[in-house]
């Protein structure tokens, strides 16, 4: 053996990786970190600085001169505020709902289920995440539509569906990520020993108290995982709200009419969710949600 | 916890109603599939297999699910090179940035697709077309990647986690080379970790759209871009529904296969 | 991208000089401030060999290869004669249509009004020499030197098709039956949350369409010529309108499905919606109001950067050609643009449902064209608002 590694170069190789660590995390380091920091970071700051230019009007060639006017117009004009305001509301709605709604799926499928039958459970989640995307919108959109599935459905009981519009982006785009949310709380909750919570009941807690006391801290962080997801993929998005949204319009929908007239205002546009989400991880970074995505 | 007989009914009935809500849509997209009309009605006046057929007789989108697989394999590659290299430098590692490098990743994912989309759009135009490179599916591969590396680093990273870095070190001392002690032992704790996220990466590639807009080139037509463009086609509805029903039930397969596969951990997989 | 317009434009420049499409004062691009002087391009003046490959952008539907549907294939026959393989790129909106051009990595397009004359100031669409098109001579009379498709008496494109943006209603849920716009601008309320608009900027012109007949006193003359106070009035109207909208749409099926529900009751649509929603049970009719309508028409342009212009020329008369342009224009739902292809479509009732020949019929459309800010109607006394004001009202009317 000792021979042989004086021998091949690869063997060498190793041995001098295994003297010193730095070499190696920089031969770990060096491919990802160009990757997202040149590729990714560098075309979003060309984005950025490009938000500063203006667009000649008739022929929507950018012209290169620096100019705030079109932070000045985002942030004076009110239907860029009303409609950021919009988008964040539903944001927040539909984490909310995806939230409330994943909770009792993941304890079933985590706990209440056989064991036997939760690899199964788990499978039926993910299943949806591999059907189109756009096809799974339709499907809303024949569902809400006037006389659909949803007012078919509630009409013995005197109501109607919501028809087109923000209730029905908001219960749209909540569908689309929510199994996004199910499945880190499936995960923290199976992860969860048996012996705490039976060591809560023991110590008198009613299955509520023990629910808020010992579950609710311990699956937090993997909550706040799943609104990463929930959140940001419902504040960038603008096709489904051309879908079921009726005449409404998000921040996407603004970014997304200016791509081809007006680069410069559609990246300043692009500010704004950018901003917010990554306030909104920093804000999250704290329970510790980018350790369990 | 020790639940009553009215929390466990309670719970079934409500995980029973959340399965109700992902499936009843996608029986529709199966029923309506069947559907004779051209556009989408409820109810469907009548069934039909000629969709079908129709769907069969189709080369488009034989391509584009052809096109996809090649973006969706590429991109996944490329993030399990980049997303294990990662996790195994946050994961064994304590460096300046670190923390950096975790919301860094992360970052891909979180921003709007449509932000990615026309950044790299105009990064790619700005430094690949001088050079005569055009769009093309190497773009949207190289675009997949980058919100793909974060699945399989999560996925890996939190396998490290569980498992101590010596086990490698253990078996370096015993003589094994560090290939050696990678191959032998590193490998198989992180493998299923690295399946997980695999078929998590493929799927996101397989079914992403906005970024694919952006960074396809000319004649580039992935299946979600084929939908799309055949959804604004007066006669083609009807084939796209039957190719949405075909999605549904071929997704049970990759999902089958991953609970297979990664049956020997606790977790199957993370987002 | 735009980003770096200027450097590229040279250097393709450069090449287009090689292959006989001269370039001029390339680049530059025309200046909104002097209204349209587009670059003083030149048309080739005869065709050298093809290249083996085309690049169009098109409306879904106007390059078909059978591969979406076998039954529309049009790209085989041309790929067989001309040795031309196309390659294509569907675009959603005119708006991207401008956008690809400018990449130049295209040699030809598609475009509707509301893009053409953009892409002739810029400089991105050259002028056509006719005469290289055999097939021009039997388009008909109406589409030829149209304010959107020609600068100067010069061609710039070859006209393909075209269709209004009529008035369609559901015959059961609105009645009387409507004659004038005012059913979805004055008389929306009535049918609050069922009424639809088409999805774009260039609506405001329908607008003003209906303000030229209904307030004679705002002087509109041409509904892509707005001056301030005309273009605030019918931005004033579509506010008030957007009260009683219940979706705007932009693709087919979204609208043939409202209408099929009843999620929309009346709104602007094309002939082939209205056809397409008649023939699956949808209780609607549609017509041209009163007050006339806006329509489209559209040009296949050619790239002053076309790498392949030859194959470009080959195209434009291979989709003009009248067996062609009768099998697009049935699979489109338009009326085709060769006087000829009325005789080769598969339906013998095809031209008279879309008034393919009907000039008089046409007399009452205002087609798409692109406001500057120089007024198109001629007047010199004011500056009308030009398209990307109209871009920024349609997101605040919107709301």
């Amino acid at each position: 053996m000792r021979t042989e590694a004086g021998r091949y170069p690869g063997r060498r190789l190793a041995a001098i990786l295994r003297r010193r660590p730095r070499l190696r995390l920089t031969l770990l380091l060096t491919a990802p970190l160009l990757w997202l920091t040149v590729l990714y970071l560098g075309s979003l700051t060309v984005l950025f600085v490009s938000a500063f230019w203006t667009t000649d009007s008739f022929t929507s060639q950018v012209v290169k001169v620096w100019s705030t006017d079109n932070f000045h117009a985002l942030l004076t004009t009110p239907v860029h505020r009303q409609v950021v305001l919009r988008s964040v509301v539903v944001a927040l709605a539909v984490t909310v709902l995806c939230a409330v709604l994943a909770f009792p799926v993941a304890f079933y499928t985590a706990r209440v289920a056989p064991p036997r039958r939760r690899p199964l459970l788990v499978a039926a989640i993910l299943t949806p995440l591999w059907a189109s995307y756009l096809v799974k919108v339709y499907a809303w959109r024949l569902i809400l539509s006037e006389g659909g599935l949803a007012d078919w459905m509630l009409a013995p009981f005197g109501l109607r569906g919501p028809g087109y519009g923000l209730p029905a982006t908001v219960l749209t785009l909540t569908y689309l990520w929510l199994p996004y949310m199910i499945l880190p709380l499936h995960t923290a909750l199976e992860q969860v020993p048996d012996g705490l919570l039976d060591a809560s009941a023991d110590l008198g807690a009613r299955p509520g108290r023990t629910f808020r006391s010992v579950v609710l801290p311990l699956v937090l962080p993997s909550a706040a995982a799943g609104s990463v997801f929930t959140f940001s993929l419902s504040l960038g998005d603008y096709i489904t709200v051309q879908i079921v949204g009726g005449k409404t319009q998000l921040i996407g929908n603004l970014v997304y009419s200016h791509i081809d007239l007006d680069l410069p205002m559609a990246a300043a546009l692009g500010t704004v969710p950018v901003a917010v989400i990554v306030l909104y991880l920093l804000a999250i970074r704290r329970t510790g949600a980018l350790d369990n995505l | 916890m020790r639940l009553g007989r009215t929390a466990r009914i309670a719970l079934r009935t409500a995980a029973g109603l959340g399965f109700a809500v992902i499936y009843v849509p996608l029986v529709l997209v199966l029923l309506n599939s069947l559907n004779p009309d051209r556009s989408a009605g409820w109810p469907p006046p009548g069934l039909t297999g000629r969709w079908w057929s129709a769907a069969a007789h189709n080369p488009g989108v034989r391509q584009a699910l052809w096109v996809s697989v090649k973006a969706g394999l590429g991109a996944t590659a490329i993030a399990l090179v980049l997303g294990t290299l990662l996790a195994f430098a946050v994961a064994r590692y304590r460096f300046f940035g670190r923390d950096t490098v975790t919301f860094l990743v992360v970052l891909p994912i979180a921003l709007p697709g449509i932000v990615t989309g026309i950044a790299l759009n105009s990064a790619f135009g700005t430094v690949l077309q001088p050079l005569g490179v055009g769009l093309g599916l190497f773009t949207v591969i190289v675009g997949h990647a980058t919100f793909c590396v974060v699945v399989i680093f999560n996925n890996v990273v939190a396998r490290l986690r569980r498992t101590s870095g010596s086990y490698e070190e253990a078996a370096q001392d015993l003589g094994a080379s560090g290939l050696r002690a990678f191959v032998d032992v590193t490998f198989p704790l992180v493998r299923s970790a690295l399946l997980a996220g695999a078929l998590l990466a493929f799927a996101l590639s397989f079914d992403e759209i906005v970024v694919t807009t952006f960074t396809a080139g000319p004649g580039v037509q992935t299946l979600p871009l084929w939908i799309y463009d055949n959804m604004a086609r007066p006669r083609q509805a009807p084939v796209v529904n039957v190719v949405a029903a075909v999605l549904v039930l071929l997704s049970v397969i990759p999902v089958y296969l991953a609970q297979r596969l990664s049956a020997d951990t606790a977790t199957s997989s993370r987002v | 991208m735009r980003l770096i317009r200027t450097p590229r434009a040279a250097a393709f420049c450069a090449a287009a000089l090689l292959l006989t499409t001269a370039c001029g004062s390339s680049g530059s691009g025309g200046s909104s401030a002097t209204g349209l002087h587009p670059p003083a391009l030149k048309a080739p003046a005869e065709l050298g060999r093809t290249e083996g490959r085309v690049n169009l952008i098109a409306w879904a539907g106007y390059v078909e290869d059978g591969s979406n549907d076998p039954g529309a294939d049009w790209v085989s026959g041309f790929e067989k004669r001309t040795g031309c393989q196309v390659r294509s790129k569907v675009a959603a909106s005119s708006d991207e249509m401008v956008k690809l051009m400018k990449t130049g990595a295209y040699d030809a397009v598609s475009a509707s009004g509301d893009a053409s004359l953009r892409l002739i100031a810029s400089g991105d669409a050259a002028p056509v020499n006719t005469g290289l098109v055999p097939n021009y001579k039997d388009v008909f009379e109406g589409l030829k030197h149209g304010a959107w498709n020609s600068v100067d008496g010069r061609m710039y494109g070859i006209p393909h098709g075209r269709g209004a943006n009529l008035l369609m209603y559901d015959t059961a849920k609105v009645t009387p039956a409507p004659t004038s716009w005012s059913a979805v601008f004055d008389d929306a309320a009535r049918h609050k949350g069922h009424v639809t608009a088409y999805d774009s900027p260039i609506y405001i012109a329908d607008a003003a369409l209906y303000l030229k007949a209904r307030r004679p006193e705002l002087g509109i003359k041409n509904p892509y010529a707005l001056d301030r106070k005309q273009f605030d009035a019918a931005v004033a109207l579509l506010k008030r309108q957007n009260e009683y909208v219940g979706e705007y749409w932009s693709d087919y099926l979204k609208e043939v499905s409202a209408f099929k529900s009843g999620d929309s009751v009346v709104g602007t649509t094309w002939q082939v919606i209205a056809n397409l929603a008649a023939s699956e049970g949808a209780k609607v009719k549609a017509l041209v109001p009163k007050e006339g309508s806006t329509g489209w028409s559209d040009t296949w342009m050619v790239s002053s950067k076309a790498k392949h212009p030859n194959c470009a020329y080959k195209w434009l008369d291979w989709i003009v050609s009248p067996k062609v342009n009768a099998q697009v224009a049935e699979y489109f739902g338009e009326a085709p643009a060769n006087s000829r292809a009325c005789a080769e479509t598969t339906d013998k009732n095809f031209c008279a449902v879309y008034h393919a020949a009907d000039e008089d019929y046409w007399q009452k459309i205002a087609f798409w064209n692109t406001p500057i800010e120089q007024c198109l109607d001629g007047r010199r006394d004011v500056t009308c608002v030009p398209y990307a004001e109209w871009v920024r009202a349609w997101t605040e009317i919107k709301g």
